[in-house]
């Protein structure tokens, strides 16, 4: 056995398997070149700025009125997902019918199909003389171009979040604890209130806060349909785009440093939930 | 019927059962269907002629090659960091594995528009090294080097996320057999770890690719729009339908929903027919 | 309560699981379902539970036909193979389930669901564990909860699915002995399914032996052990010798024992030559110096309360298992190799059409 195979550190259990040095040290390098330092260089930008400037940067009207679009419009989309998931996925876990396969597939088109091409096909169907939007319009309700839009943009971009998150779970999930339940007396809506429902609910509350992450950065199947009004239907990614094209380079960065502080505290009650769900459905 | 009311409490009526079906039906045909069926007829709406020569004048031709250029450089460096990345973190016991696992992950949390004004501000004209990328006259933002850029960051984590859990799942034993047989650490990894992960990889490439191929956002802000030279299939979509040059737009999108249909025709039969050979969430 | 199960079908596809099931369950009785796996023992207990629903025939609780009552109105406590506890609540709030889902008019108050679940709880030796989940308990704990669980509903009959299927042996043999007393202490009627017969028969007033979706025995765990009335109850309670032999005149004669041959199955005996197989239990087969059949000892097993014997007897294609008292095994001197003399003190002749397999 060569020294180096044999050498031990403190800080990874020895192996008799080659390559760590060399897939570790391309990781680290690559992560670093790719991802950390151009992310620092996006702190550092909005460091430059005192903390007076920062905070007029980030809660100036125009940004206040794009987080209040894109965190309620997000919240909203997440929560029209969270309703239609669960049942979708109850649908595709519980009933057999026609084109099930092709449902199952289909949810994740979201993940798959650009957003451009969401944005501009959402867009035709909802404005006031698309399919949808020409009906939606006989009854008064006007939906391209205003937040209202918007809600749908991010409705089709989360979609798969919750369905996909949910499925398994309730796959998993033993039919015999829904008989029990009935055995016990619980009525449908019973067991499904008190057995079922607090088994998915901590996947499906992970989905949400997948789709809700994933809409507030969302970019490219919004800005087709929501009008992009300052003040009205500006979302926070359309202005930091503003601000760069003014080459306001600071203000993007602040902007842009808000933004990532609200991911990562969503990525980490995303990781809270995933914990939280895993200690749930336990160990049996 | 007596039967059906003794045993409502354990299925639901067939009534329910159908309203609920048509409920979560009407959805997935709002949100899901009718989109994809807009972008066809819309794209076809004048005619198939009109079709081919929306996707076959010059422009729409150097953003296709563009697009297909930037995925031919993206998706082959992410399959080696995520295969890289996989190996380190699957085969091996180490401080901090789960800090970097989400650094890996963390790309996906990352706005797209962030994800490419991160590189602008490293090497735009006002960028960290801008100045001395422009003595040395590189160009990398508004170029296609910053395109690659900004679709790697965006694709990052998509090999590595499906390699990780199923390689991690495989754990060590075979690897640990092949060497004792014997077997060099390049031998061990193409005749045993490879086999063993490669539908695992073609499925992380194939999200990989279908990502690379339609960034929009991060890539918009890269790019610089220029007509012929920095437009992928998405920025000429929009420039299309910013002209109002709708049919055109229309085409071109359906190209890439074509695609998009595609990548999840394949993803769907790498889970039916080698769902155990995936990662454990896929089966 | 008093269980009438009649003529009761049920089939899955082109499966039958039960087939023209009829059994009486007297009040109070405790009965064992036994059989192997897919003899449709547990499809029979859930159509009882209500939980499946017969193709044809009917249940009777006390004489009233359940079939238009819900699984959630005949108060039946069920208690699942697996337990199919609720993993998100506690101890307590599983066994209190079935009192909160109860309807609003006969739904009990906070206070007294308290009192009853923390009795019956401490019935069954849980009441410090009550905060607990699920996935904190042992096998034996959980199973205890389930049983806790469905007692709740005071139920007039309880039904268990392979009660102590999943516990180690030790845990086993206890709760085996304290499901009975509960048993008889709350004045149940009670079916268990089973595939141990050892469990059947130390616990069973009754038990019903079932194979392909039908009964082949019911009787007390003596009756079917002593007199089992078909060659696969032989087989599959307790251990037996099948010796293949012939049947003269309705007769077989075994190692000097001469014996009738029954009909069984439908199977008639032939009033000539026919071939049978003659059953004796190895505590009836004899060692004795002027025994009609030679033997040689092949494999001795002397380890434990009884020996165990392995003879090698010409015409008979397996060894012949013999159980002896450890005294009577000491008193013969046997060694491996030895030859010996046996007779049969007692089996039973059926014709080789009526034998399975």
């Amino acid at each position: 056995m060569t020294a180096a195979a044999a050498r031990t550190s403190f800080w990874r259990k020895p192996s008799i398997l080659p390559g760590f040095g060399l897939s570790m040290g391309f990781t680290l390098l690559y992560l670093s070149f790719i991802v950390l330092i151009p992310l620092a260089a996006l702190i550092l930008r909005a460091a430059g700025l005192s903390w007076d400037e920062f905070i007029g940067v980030v809660a100036d009207p125009r940004a206040l009125a794009a987080y209040r679009l894109s965190f309620g419009a997000s919240f909203l989309a997440a929560a029209v997902n969270i309703v239609f998931g669960v049942l979708t996925a109850w649908v595709l876990v519980r009933y057999d019918f026609p084109l099930k396969r092709f449902v199952e597939g289909l949810v994740d088109l979201p993940f798959a199909l650009p957003t451009a091409v969401a944005g501009i096909a959402l867009t035709a169907l909802f404005a006031e003389n698309g399919w949808i939007g020409h009906i939606l319009a006989q009854a008064g309700l006007k939906v391209a171009f205003t937040p209202l839009g918007v809600v749908i943009a991010l409705v089709f971009i989360g979609l798969p979040f919750v369905v996909r998150t949910v499925q398994p779970v309730l796959q998993d999930l033993n039919k015999e604890v829904e008989e029990a339940a009935a055995s016990l007396g619980a009525n449908r809506f019973q067991t499904f209130r008190r057995v079922l429902l607090p088994a998915i609910l901590p996947a499906a509350l992970t989905g949400f806060a997948l789709a809700f992450a994933r809409a507030l950065g969302e970019y490219g199947s919004v800005i087709f349909i929501a009008g992009n009004l300052p003040m009205k239907s500006e979302i926070v990614p359309l202005l930091i785009i503003i601000k760069l094209e003014q080459f306001d380079y600071a203000g993007a960065a602040a902007i842009s440093v808000a933004m990532l502080a609200a991911a990562f505290v969503l990525l980490f009650m995303i990781n809270l939930l995933q914990r939280w769900s895993r200690a749930r459905i336990g160990a049996f | 019927m007596a039967a059906t009311r003794a045993l409502a409490a354990i299925t639901e009526s067939p009534k329910v059962r159908l309203a609920l079906l048509l409920l979560a039906l009407a959805y997935i045909l709002f949100f899901l269907v009718l989109p994809v069926v807009v972008v066809f007829t819309e794209a076809f709406g004048r005619g198939f002629t009109y079709y081919v020569e929306a996707v076959s004048e010059p422009d729409a031709q150097a953003a296709i090659k563009l697009t297909l250029l930037v995925a031919a450089i993206a998706v082959p460096a992410n399959v080696v960091f995520g295969v890289a990345a996989s190996w380190a973190i699957a085969k091996f016991d180490f401080v901090g594995k789960s800090f970097l696992i989400t650094l890996i992950d963390l790309p996906f949390s990352v706005s797209p528009v962030i994800s490419g004004l991160i590189y602008v501000l490293m090497f735009g004209g006002h960028g960290l090294i801008g100045p001395w990328l422009d003595q040395h006259d590189i160009q990398i933002i508004y170029a296609v080097p910053g395109i690659v850029l900004a679709t790697i960051f965006v694709t990052f984590p998509f090999v590595a996320r499906e390699l990780i859990p199923l390689m991690q799942e495989q754990g060590t034993e075979e690897e640990e057999a092949a060497r004792s047989l014997g077997a060099s650490g390049w031998q061990t990894f193409w005749r045993v770890t490879l086999p063993n992960i490669k539908w695992g990889l073609l499925y992380g490439v194939l999200l990989c690719n279908a990502r690379a191929m339609g960034e929009f956002g991060a890539v918009s802000v890269v790019s610089g729009h220029i007509r012929g030279f920095t437009n992928t299939m998405p920025l000429h979509v929009e420039i299309l339908y910013n002209e109002y040059n709708l049919p055109a737009a229309f085409a071109v999108a359906s190209l890439l929903a074509f695609l998009a249909l595609v990548t999840l025709v394949a993803k769907a039969i790498l889970e039916w027919r080698y769902g155990h050979e995936l990662a454990p969430v896929h089966h | 309560m008093r269980i009438d199960v009649r003529d009761v079908t049920k089939r899955f596809d082109s499966f039958i699981a039960v087939r023209g099931f009829t059994l009486e369950v007297r009040p109070g009785e405790l009965v064992a379902l036994l059989g192997p796996s897919g003899s449709g023992k547990t499809t029979l207990l859930r159509i009882i539970a209500g939980l499946e629903q017969a193709d044809e025939g009917q249940v009777l609780f006390d004489g009233d036909d359940s079939a238009a009552k819900g699984v959630g109105e005949r108060r039946v406590g069920f208690v699942f193979q697996h337990y199919a506890l609720f993993k998100h609540m506690t101890v307590f709030e599983n066994v209190a389930f079935g009192l909160r889902v109860a309807p609003a008019e006969r739904r009990m108050s906070n206070t007294d669901i308290k009192t009853r679940v923390m009795s019956l709880l401490s019935l069954v030796q849980l009441d410090t564990l009550a905060a607990r989940y699920p996935s904190q308990l042992s096998g034996g704990q959980r199973q205890r909860v389930a049983l806790a669980r469905a007692l709740a509903i005071e139920p007039l009959v309880l039904l268990l699915d392979e009660p102590f299927g999943a516990l180690d042996a030790k845990v086993r043999k206890e709760l085996r002995r304290w499901l009975r007393r509960l048993h008889d202490d709350m004045g149940l009627t009670s079916i268990f399914v089973t595939h141990d017969q050892e469990e059947a028969l130390e616990l069973a007033d009754r038990v019903v032996v079932m194979n392909q979706g039908a009964i082949e025995q019911v009787g007390t765990p003596m009756e079917v052990y002593d007199t089992p009335a078909t060659p696969f109850v032989y087989e599959f309670l307790g251990n037996v010798n099948r010796i293949p032999c012939t049947i003269t005149g309705g007769a077989a004669t075994l190692w000097g024992l001469a014996v009738k041959a029954e009909s069984v199955n439908g199977a008639v005996v032939p009033p000539g030559d026919a071939p049978g197989f003659a059953y004796v239990r190895p505590h009836d087969i004899e060692i004795a110096a002027g025994g009609a059949q030679k033997a040689v000892v092949r494999h001795i097993g002397a380890a434990g309360p009884t020996a165990r014997l392995e003879l090698e007897v010409a015409g008979v294609p397996a060894l012949v298992e013999v159980q002896l008292s450890r005294q009577a095994f000491f008193d013969l001197h046997l060694r491996v190799g030895q030859a010996i003399a046996i007779t049969a003190r007692g089996a039973r002749v059926f014709p080789a059409a009526s034998v399975p397999g």
